[in-house]
């Protein structure tokens, strides 16, 4: 197991650690237990941990001097105690209107993999996704465990501006746009929840293990949550996660 | 306070940046060029991290409601008082009502000025660093209004003046470590990673720096991981990008150099059309 991960000096002051290049739950739940250790065994010493697919990165706060000397005390503190660090994970349930009105791309993204709206937004809805990973922009996630039949290229040209809100597909992946961007996934619908409030002392609400559904809600309801939201009143649905 | 009287797109307000939320996707930011942020800081005997404005290419216009103490460091883009000149990598005392302002382009691309104290902007996740999305602003414009300290009375006057590494502005090698993709190149690639003159294209900014040369890329695509202010990118058409302070915290292209940090301060210094080369740092 051990033998699998690979260390690599990444500049002056940052270590990368990669697991197997695969896209898992497993993998995520190893990364995130090596990066709890880390926080708990050098907190003083570490700057941020960047957590990708397949990799954690630990950047230091000052320059790494010995980096066979780190790595081996960075082994050492993965060894111990591996199996005894329980992460508490939290299943969000997340309204979307997947409505014509904010879902701009599905008539076209039905035409192209030939199944119906319907099915797309069932599909869409049933699966729980895991979230890998927060990056791209403030509170982005990447979430893993998109249904293969809504496997569907990205737009050719991205839009130079997607509202904040847009939930959308591209590739083998969704995501919510947790501002407005630009980008180039295909737009399926819209939520009311804020994924990314600077106001807050925590401002994104899920992290990487965390899981995440899409409860389909009409317009009307929409209206209903984004107002609550504006004026900080919607609390988000939750509960522990069982995975 | 501090009137902007004019300013163009690149003037911004920084410090060291917002560290430990790199977890959360929010980028670390920060002055693009350190070394000459810092020296401003340490003239005006500043705290490390006090907030200094930053402006590319000259072109601003400041009205000092407040008497002030100063230090201009970085490019030279002939900076005047009251259309007087004013020295840079100095500590300077300003009247009330003065008018600082720029003109022609002497060197380097990027202007720092400091307040004693520091700018007392919004503080947002530990960090006063402008960033689209997090802070109210995201550039500083016209007319709006910088707060200092109202107490900028100078006790122990220096006339230190500091004379900077002319190579910080003129110097073409950029020091890089080889990144975590390196190995992966092949032979010919690694050779021409290293010895192109490369040009940087009008596509630079504090977000990332890319560059004119290409280099043939047949590399397999990588799963989205974390990068570094300071990455070099290489992208599917074979177009490199130095990602710089404004940086996203991961991304998806193969990670072929990092640069050391005072190289990404001396590129910060340069500009569209610039010629630079990459150069392996030997690890002691």
């Amino acid at each position: 197991m051990l033998d699998q991960l690979t260390y690599k000096s990444f500049g002056d002051r940052a270590i990368l650690i990669e697991w197997p290049a695969e896209i898992n739950n497993k993998t995520v739940k190893e990364i995130l237990q090596f990066k709890e250790k880390v926080i708990q065994y050098k907190k003083d010493f570490v700057e941020d941990c960047i957590i990708g697919y397949h990799s954690l990165t630990i950047l230091y706060i000052d320059d790494v001097i010995d980096f066979k000397t780190e790595v081996g005390s960075l082994k050492s503190i993965h060894l111990e105690a591996s199996a005894t660090l329980e992460l508490e994970t939290t299943l969000w349930k997340i309204p979307v209107c997947y409505d014509v009105t904010f879902g701009i791309d599905l008539e076209e993204i039905s035409k192209t993999l030939k199944i119906s709206k319907e099915e797309i937004i069932q599909l869409h809805s049933e699966t729980i996704y895991t979230i890998f990973f927060i990056g791209f922009l403030p509170g982005f996630l990447y979430l893993g465990g998109l249904d293969n039949r809504l496997i569907i290229q990205r737009k050719p040209s991205p839009r130079l501006s997607v509202p904040k809100g847009s939930v959308a597909i591209g590739g083998s992946q969704t995501g919510v746009y947790p501002m407005d961007s630009a980008g180039g996934w295909n737009i399926i619908g819209k939520t009311p929840i804020s994924f990314f409030d600077i106001e807050k002392i925590n401002p994104c609400f899920a992290k990487p293990g965390d899981q995440i559904q899409f409860v389909p809600i009409s317009l009307d309801e929409f209206k209903k949550v984004e107002m609550q939201v504006n004026i900080r009143l919607y609390k988000t649905l939750n509960s522990p996660s069982n995975d | 306070m501090i009137k902007v009287l004019a300013s163009n797109f690149g003037a911004t307000i920084q410090d060291l940046g917002r560290t430990g939320f790199g977890s959360i996707g929010v980028p670390t930011s920060g002055t693009m060029d350190r070394y000459s942020s810092q020296l401003a800081n340490l003239l005006l005997n500043n705290d490390k991290n006090a907030a200094v404005l930053e402006i590319t290419f000259g072109g601003c216009k400041l009205l000092f409601e407040t008497e002030c103490t100063i230090c201009i460091t970085g490019a030279d883009f002939s900076a005047k008082v009251d259309d007087k000149s004013i020295a840079l990598n100095t500590v300077q005392h300003l009247k009330k009502n003065a008018i600082l302002s720029f003109g022609k382009r002497i060197y380097g691309t990027r202007t720092y000025i400091a307040v004693k104290k520091g700018f007392q902007t919004e503080i947002i996740l530990g960090s006063r660093s402008l960033y689209k999305g997090i802070t109210s602003e995201n550039v500083i414009r016209r007319g709006m209004y910088l707060p200092v300290h109202s107490n900028q009375l100078v006790v122990n006057r220096t006339f230190t003046s500091v004379k900077v590494n002319p190579l910080h502005f003129n110097s073409e090698i950029i020091e890089c470590h080889k990144g975590p993709e390196f190995e992966f190149l092949s032979e010919t690639q690694k050779k021409a990673l290293l010895s192109t003159y490369f040009t940087i294209s009008s596509n630079n900014n504090r977000m990332g720096y890319q560059l004119e040369e290409l280099i043939k890329n047949d590399l397999a695509s990588m799963l989205t991981s974390a990068v570094l202010q300071g990455t070099i990118q290489l992208t599917p058409s074979g177009k490199l990008i130095v990602l710089m302070r404004d940086c996203q915290v991961t991304g998806g292209y193969p990670r072929v150099l990092q640069l050391t940090e005072n190289a990404i301060n001396r590129l910060a210094q340069k500009t569209t059309g610039s010629n630079i080369q990459f150069v392996i740092k030997i690890k002691k």
